[in-house]
């Protein structure tokens, strides 16, 4: 993989550049003491070395509600398919949630493929930045999902002055040789970032104290542990830790109509399983009906059926589902770690 | 980077059909004939559905009640339950909808053929296994006994009266009903549909037994057909669940890591053992 050397004041140079063109320049700034991806107007409303954003980059390649069809009533209904998607370059995207971008990818392309989702990602630039202020609730380590490898057209890593920069696909290539002024990195840039990455790996606070292979065999054994009961009785069922989570992408499906009761459109929105309807059937029946089935049937979807269904994470490890539950049973690394305890 | 090209069309768009044909079966149940406006066949299998659209009210799966040897068209019975089937049941002929699919694996009927069949219906369980039976019959040399066990909750609300009436006529298939309540104008079986098990001799190594019911009654008629000896990679059952994409998305059919829209909604009682919340 070639790495550049680019120094911070040219980066921005290139965000700047980029804005105004017909690509949408989105980054993270600074919301209420926290952070949040939104669209850039100038370089400085960036803030490179957030801990992480409250709602995943995801929000631009699945939006919360997004049009699927629109159509006409009358006696020939008139229907057609929406696809909309603009070239996008989102900016700063941790490792973490470029692997969860991974596991969107996969499901959104096997079987089935969704033009919608893959309209937007085929226009979509993604520059990702090594996370080296990490969230307290965050134990991307124990994932493997600190540092990414693929999934990316370019990766920055903040070495004080530049950042080391990795090409990975001709796309980020392109956009270096047309808008930054940079050379390529040496192997002292190299050693900098590599010192940069492996001190941030000291500062998570969290950590899973079993393997991802292990995780898959005590999730086996766990299915009545008491544990998802325990938990689940102070949830409030809001649904929070799903709508925060990059890996989830659940969908509710529904139709409106215009006041003239003719023209309509069919949306999806994000959905959660963690909200009492969820499998709810015609008639009433519903199959999780129970807070502790529901509680089991999350943790379950990110430590072992994502996993089992499309090798890839369910759980990148990025600690916003903890950061947003208000009875603070959502985090996944705490969960497997009380179930290995009551294991031992 | 990504790999996978972006396909040319989208699975959310529905075919658009004609409701060609209503026709009463209870007091909340339709019975609806559909054609494609694009003039092509459904080409489902028997245990598949199809999302319905009735546009401006929202999507539903519903299972296919009509055989694939049925040409020309399809049918669809509903029971009024909810908004989009409500819509339905106010329509009158030559109304349009959308049609999405058909979708699901369907029952194996490749698999089953040779073997006898044992049939095990309860209330509007019957609708998707319709579309078996009449296959079995119109492909009867293909397959051994054909045994229908039907449950209902009242004599007014057996489905499909008149079928069941030229099913018990027939010389080539075997039809049992029961109703779990009856009324001064039934003389037949009183009980759940397990009831009329003891009533039929099969042998159970050749035989498929293939249910659909209220969930409830699942387990109840695994017991009854374990008891015969049939064995479990025998005993199928199709499995209700709001899919809301029917491909494979939105995750509201979901039994564990289990898609029930792709991967059921038909499943061996050798699968659903080892699925927690299936049944």
């Amino acid at each position: 993989m070639k790495n550049r050397l680019i120094r911070k004041q040219n980066m921005d140079l290139l965000v700047n550049n980029l804005i105004g063109t017909d690509v949408e320049v989105v980054g993270p700034k600074r919301k209420d003491g926290k952070y949040a991806f939104g669209k850039l107007t100038a370089a400085n409303e960036m803030c490179l070395a957030y801990d992480t954003t409250l709602l995943p980059p995801k929000i631009y390649l699945l939006p919360q509600k997004e049009t699927l069809i629109r159509f006409e009533l009358g006696e020939q209904p008139k229907i057609e398919p929406v696809v909309e998607a603009k070239p996008t370059i989102l900016f700063g995207v941790h490792p973490y949630d470029i692997k969860a971008i991974e596991l969107l990818d996969t499901a959104f392309s096997t079987t089935n493929p969704d033009i919608n989702y893959l309209s937007r990602r085929e226009k979509t630039i993604i520059v990702g930045i090594d996370c080296l202020n990490p969230n307290p609730n965050a134990f991307c380590p124990s994932l493997g999902t600190a540092i990414a490898e693929t999934g990316f057209d370019l990766m920055l890593t903040d070495i004080g002055d530049s950042y080391v920069v990795a090409v990975g696909s001709s796309k980020g290539e392109e956009l270096l040789d047309n808008y930054a002024e940079g050379k390529e990195a040496t192997s002292s840039d190299l050693i900098r970032r590599d010192q940069a990455r492996q001190k941030a790996l000291t500062k998570y606070k969290t950590g899973l104290n079993v393997t991802l292979d292990e995780l898959t065999e005590l999730l086996d054994k766990s299915w009545d542990s008491p544990l998802w009961k325990e938990r689940s009785e102070q949830c409030l069922s809001c649904g929070s830790c799903v709508m925060v989570c990059p890996t989830c992408f659940c969908f509710d499906v529904q139709d409106d109509i215009a006041l003239n009761l003719k023209d309509g459109e069919r949306y999806r929105q994000w959905d959660a399983c963690m909200l009492p309807d969820f499998a709810l059937v015609a008639g009433g029946g519903n199959f999780r009906k129970d807070r502790e089935s529901r509680y089991r049937h999350r943790l379950y979807r990110k430590g072992k059926y994502v996993w089992e269904r499309w090798g890839k994470l369910g759980c990148v490890g990025c600690g916003r589902c903890a950061s947003a539950c208000l009875a603070d049973i959502a985090s996944p690394a705490e969960t497997f770690n009380l179930l290995k305890e009551e294991d031992k | 980077m990504i790999s996978q090209a972006v396909p040319e069309t989208s699975i959310y768009v529905p075919h658009p059909a004609e409701l060609i044909r209503v026709v009463l079966i209870a007091e909340r149940e339709k019975l609806f004939e559909f054609r494609l406006k694009d003039g092509k066949e459904l080409s489902h299998k028997p245990g598949q559905f199809v999302e319905l659209s009735i546009f401006g009210i929202g999507e539903n799966p519903i299972s296919i009640s009509s055989s694939p040897t049925k040409k020309g068209s399809f049918e669809l019975a509903v029971r009024n339950v909810g908004n989009v089937t409500n819509a339905l049941h106010s329509m009158d002929t030559g109304t349009t909808v959308g049609i999405r699919g058909p979708f699901g694996n369907g029952f194996p009927v490749n698999n089953i053929k040779g073997k006898d069949i044992l049939i095990v219906a309860g209330g509007i369980g019957l609708f998707p296994l319709r579309s078996l039976i009449n296959y079995v019959l119109d492909n009867r040399k293909e397959f051994g006994r054909l045994i229908v066990l039907s449950g209902s909750r009242t004599p007014q609300e057996r489905m499909f009266a008149r079928e069941l009436e030229n099913w018990q006529k027939r010389e080539d298939m075997e039809l049992l009903e029961t109703v779990d309540k009856r009324d001064q104008s039934w003389t037949g079986n009183v009980g759940v549909v397990t009831t009329l098990f003891p009533k039929v001799d099969m042998d159970p190594e050749n035989t498929f037994a293939i249910t659909v019911g209220p969930p409830v009654m699942y387990k109840f008629v695994v017991v009854a057909c374990q008891k015969k000896g049939i064995p479990d990679e025998q005993i199928l059952m199709s499995l209700e669940r709001r899919m809301k994409c029917g491909v494979g998305k939105c995750g509201h059919c979901q039994i564990n890591g289990v898609y029930v829209c792709q991967e059921g909604p038909v499943f061996t009682y050798t699968q659903i053992k080892k699925l927690e919340e299936a049944i």
